[in-house]
């Protein structure tokens, strides 16, 4: 069967069963828009590339499938690095592909030529340049295995016009070539016993649980394992809801703004069993004082991760569900694992949360009962108060987005996740804007499931565009903006480290009108500016399933995210919320 | 940089590393030394007798950063076939060198001497100058190219080091390279 270059790489998208391609077309990419008009594949038209691959990413982390865009050349290539680069750091399964100038015009500064792999060559797992139509099927095959194999990452395609529009013979490869690629699966049993041994000998371990446990759908096992050992879960902001905050060994997220219990029992910990998690900086802190009398198991498949911050005295190169299941089946057949041993450390942990929960001043303002303040003027509307609202008024299942700064901190900290694939946020770049499209790819991958994305009012601005998008092809996601007027987490850096000098942060609560703006766009918008009207705000949205609802939350700008480490400094240096350091001195130790 | 900096020390480290012979691989190695910070002292890259690959031979500096980093990130890379370690007590290094010395009526003759010691070979002469080429271990190279600074240097080009693995007994074993994984 003879088909064009075109024909042939729909073709293999759907052999691969992708369901849907984010993307936006244009002149380098025209040939093969074409016979997406005859493919079953769902196509969504987005407004900016960069918003084709967050969409990507949010449909790849809630159903656990590789995302697909498809964009043309030269500017459109550019605007998805973004999004590249935020997957590549998350390990998101990403396959792009980008039209490119014809083979005979590369070189020449042709319109619309730019050195798409040259420029993605740091920000994906690999890249392809197709110079020859007969290559097609085999280079698509590679893109998916490699991009959903190992440690996941994002994979992109250069494919030119003239390859595009070029004849080759259909066939449909066996399997892959690639004679360097043979990622980690099984985990070395010597290894395993290793570390099993310094599982059942300590006396204050934790689990460092990390974005490696959804990936690998190690949830499960990980389960397992905690009923099995009794020891305590910290899950890193890449791995809220692998493992369900709920379970009363769960102590939620470590890190800058983790809750004291999570970062201090790091810090306090004899062992830390790290699973699929980097050691990033955020998470550790200053490197030299992290955890310093934990010994490390670290179960990772990426050979570069281990060793690479913290050298750990077992190392574990192994698909983490793998990893993670072979240490429940050896520490089941040694026998009864003696939870006692571990009592004292579970009680420890237990007295931390129950005096450095994470909290904010209800009492004061926040609450809907708590009204106070002068006469006429309405209580403040905290942010925390949102979320918590929020969290209550959704089912449990509810995929929840966000974008990056204070609010999602927030998030993080006062929702509670029960299940995997339900959070999807942008760790490890921080990419503002990645809110509003990486929930849409979110609903349409999870379509049965309700989605809210909470977002601050400077990262809505960078991609709102997409809720046009989300009107159009009517996906009903839900965005709660907290809005306070400021770039947020800056300003609370410029409060903390820069003697309160505000330097361009202030955005205005009213400009733009949010809720103007998103009925422009076709959704519902909502004002919710005091703490009573927030629930019967959520709750009218949560009745609209045929566009897309923006709540514009007027929230309190002084309010700022705690604890938290400041960047550099020991865990051990944690900061508190001003009242629970106000009464429990100590916890400054 | 004097000659003497550029003795290969303890920190820098031979690296061989066998690719699949594609367009763009030189780049993503070059890149990823770029982007993570290593340093490349010298990198020799040419096809083997198998057309399907090449071998690059990089000399890294490990001083910035631990050669284990190294390794695991360049694994990372889809065409990077195999990466071994050449200690050098274990393998036969050499570098290719040309350089051009001013070297009138005069000194000529001294130079010409010099050159036989090495086993050297004259190349081009000029009225002033001559342009030599010296194979040979990087050290003899490094000995000849000081030896040479004195007549005055107008272009030189080095190679970098390549190497293969010696072929003694201790290696027969192996067939050769260090895996990387046993690389501290």
């Amino acid at each position: 069967m003879e088909l064009t270059g075109a024909q042939a790489l729909v073709k293999s998208l759907e052999m691969q069963e992708v369901e849907v391609i984010f993307g936006l077309p244009g002149g380098a990419i025209l040939p093969v828009y074409d016979p997406i008009i005859d493919s079953p594949i769902r196509h969504i038209l987005v407004r900016h590339e960069q918003g084709a691959g967050h969409m990507a990413e949010g449909y790849a982390q809630a159903t656990g499938r590789p995302g697909v865009a498809m964009v043309t050349s030269g500017p459109a290539a550019t605007n998805i690095v973004t999004p590249l680069a935020d997957a590549y750091m998350d390990s998101i399964p990403l396959v792009c592909i980008t039209g490119q100038v014809a083979t005979t015009a590369i070189g020449t500064d042709a319109f619309q030529e730019c050195d798409t792999t040259g420029i993605t060559l740091g920000v994906t797992k690999h890249n392809w340049l197709v110079t020859d139509a007969a290559d097609i099927p085999h280079v698509v095959r590679e893109a998916f295995h490699i991009a959903t194999t190992g440690r996941p990452g994002p994979v992109l395609i250069d494919f030119p016009k003239d390859v595009a529009n070029a004849t080759m013979e259909w066939y449909w490869p066996d399997g892959v070539d690639l004679p360097g690629y043979h990622p980690p699966s099984h985990a070395d049993p010597v290894a395993i016993r290793a570390a099993v041994e310094l599982v059942l000998a300590a006396e204050r371990p934790v689990i460092y649980a990390g974005g490696g446990v959804l990936k690998s759908r190690a949830s499960e096992a990980l389960r397992e394992l905690v009923d099995l050992t009794g020891i305590p879960v910290v899950t890193t902001l890449m791995a809220r809801g692998s493992f369900p905050d709920s379970h009363p060994l769960c102590l939620g997220m470590p890190g800058m703004h983790g809750n004291y219990t999570a970062v201090t029992a790091m810090q306090k910990a004899d062992l830390l069993l790290a699973l699929g998690s980097r050691f990033d900086d955020r998470v550790t802190g200053k490197v030299s004082a992290f955890a310093p009398g934990a010994k490390v198991v670290h179960v990772d498949i990426d050979k570069a991760e281990i060793g690479k911050v913290r050298r750990p005295e077992v190392a574990i190169l192994a698909d983490c569900r793998l990893a993670t299941e072979a240490l429940v089946e050896v520490i089941r057949t040694a026998g009864p694992v003696d939870h006692s041993r571990l009592a004292p450390w579970i009680a420890t942990l237990q007295r931390w949360q129950a005096e450095y929960p994470c909290t904010y001043d209800r009492s004061e303002h926040g609450s809907a009962g708590a009204v106070t303040g002068g006469a006429g003027r309405r209580p403040t509307l905290k942010p925390q108060f949102v979320i918590e609202s929020l969290r209550a008024s959704t089912p449990p299942d509810t995929i929840l987005v966000s974008g990056v700064g204070q609010h999602q901190m927030w998030a993080s900290q006062y929702w509670s996740f029960e299940y995997p694939n339900t959070w999807v946020s942008s760790g490890g770049l921080g990419t503002m804007g990645f809110a509003v499209p990486a929930a849409i790819g979110a609903k349409v991958g999870r379509p049965d499931r309700m989605v809210w994305a909470v977002d601050g009012d400077g990262c809505f601005q960078m991609t709102a565009q997409e809720l046009a998008t989300a009107t159009a092809e009517r996906i009903p996601v839900k965005i709660a903006i907290l809005n306070n007027a400021y770039l947020g987490m800056v300003r609370q850096w410029q409060h903390m480290f820069y003697e309160e000098r505000y330097s361009e942060v202030y955005l205005s609560p009213d400009l733009p009108d949010y809720v103007g703006w998103a009925e422009s766009m076709g959704c519902i918008g909502l004002r919710v500016e005091s703490p009573e009207e927030v629930t019967p705000a959520i709750e009218k949205a949560n009745e609209i399933d045929d566009r897309p609802v923006v709540i514009d939350f007027r929230t309190d700008s002084m309010e700022q995210v705690f604890p938290m480490v400041p960047a550099g400094a020991s865990n051990d240096d944690i900061v508190v919320y001003q009242s629970q350091s106000a009464s429990n001195p100590e916890a400054l130790q | 940089m004097s000659p003497d900096q550029r003795q290969y020390g303890p920190r820098h480290r031979l690296l061989s590393v066998l690719v699949e012979n594609k367009a763009g691989v030189l780049a993503r190695v070059a890149g990823l030394f770029s982007r993570r910070g290593y340093n490349i002292y010298s990198l020799a890259v040419a096809p083997t007798d198998d057309e399907r690959f090449s071998r690059i031979s990089i000399v890294v500096d490990v001083e910035s950063s631990p050669l284990e980093q190294v390794v695991a990130q360049l694994d990372k890379l889809i065409n990077v076939v195999e990466i071994g370690e050449l200690h050098p007590d274990e393998a036969r290094e050499a570098e290719l060198l040309l350089v051009s010395v001013s070297a009138d009526a005069g000194q000529r003759s001294q130079v010409i001497q010099l050159v036989g010691v090495f086993a050297g070979r004259i190349v081009d002469v000029g009225h002033d100058a001559i342009t030599v080429m010296v194979a040979g271990t990087p050290e003899a190279v490094d000995d000849f190219e000081s030896l040479m600074r004195p007549y005055g240097i107008a272009g030189l080009q080095r190679t970098g080091r390549i190497a293969l693995p010696k072929l003694d007994e201790k290696l027969s074993a192996s067939g050769a390279l260090a895996p990387a994984a046993d690389i501290a």
